[in-house]
């Protein structure tokens, strides 16, 4: 099992490049488990959301 | 629509105009630099004006022309600048992240991420948008330098590493650290002390 440090690199690759299948496993099962992970995901999710707003893509709030 | 929005409405030239200064100056960090590609990109969209069916079709529109003027910009200065070196903020950026986790790479408990509620509501707040920038700025330049490009030019991770000549893996490091960096600070400054993971 990956530790949370690693899942929290692998998040972030995430947003950068395909995972390998083996590690979309990995990452699948310990955000499973682990509500930590799981909101460190959401978090980044939402800064690549206000990111998007900033240069006026992306569905902005009051468009 | 004859004429164009841009030319014919002179509040709504202001507001656009606003807008992308604050993005020019974020990703560029030099508000002079800024002024001048805002002010190109905005007569090249006057030039050019088309027809658009809404604001945010025309909006977009902009910031396309605005994005090729930065990127031109960042070009030039990417030969004399060495984004590979590390600077003391981003060591102590490091630094605050390895203190997110015990000794075996599990999260302290006081460090879990925390549940920042409805996100989504923030985005319709001002103050949250000022809190936003003053995160990014926050950032060392060039891991922000790097964020940016990658988040707000929309870079693919391979053309950042070509453009700043660094290493792919490299380039993983940096945008992980800037990312929780600002998730850190948007943590900390906003969404404050929320209900915490167990």
């Amino acid at each position: 099992m990956l530790t949370c440090k690693e899942i929290t690199r692998l998040l972030s690759e995430s947003q950068d490049r395909k995972l390998k299948m083996a590690e979309q496993m990995r990452l699948k099962m310990h955000l499973a488990v682990c509500e930590g992970c799981s909101r460190y995901k959401q978090q980044l999710n939402f800064i690549r959301r206000a990111c998007r707003i900033v240069v006026g893509g992306g569905n902005g709030p009051g468009e | 629509m004859s004429g164009g929005r841009l030319q014919q409405d002179a509040p709504y030239l202001a507001e656009l105009r606003r807008d992308l200064l604050r993005f020019a100056s974020l990703q560029l960090r030099d508000d002079q630099l800024a002024e001048d590609v805002v002010q190109e990109a905005l007569m090249a969209a006057l030039a050019g004006e088309e027809d658009f069916s809404g604001r945010s079709a025309m909006k977009t529109w902009v910031f396309a022309i605005l994005r090729n003027k930065i990127v031109d910009a960042i070009r030039q200065r990417s030969r004399s600048i060495n984004v590979s070196s590390l600077s003391p903020e981003d060591d102590s950026l490091d630094q605050a992240f390895e203190a997110l986790f015990e000794p075996n790479a599990h999260w302290q408990p006081e460090s879990r991420p925390r549940a920042w509620g409805d996100p989504e509501e923030a985005l319709h707040q001002e103050q949250f948008w000022a809190v936003f920038d003053a995160c990014l700025k926050h950032l060392p330049d060039n891991t922000a330098r790097v964020f940016m490009m990658r988040e707000f030019l929309e870079f693919e991770t391979n053309e950042v590493c070509v453009e700043l000549n660094i290493t792919s893996s490299n380039c993983h490091v940096i945008l992980h650290r800037a990312r929780n960096g600002l998730r850190r600070c948007l943590e900390q400054t906003w969404f404050g002390p929320g209900e915490r993971a167990c």
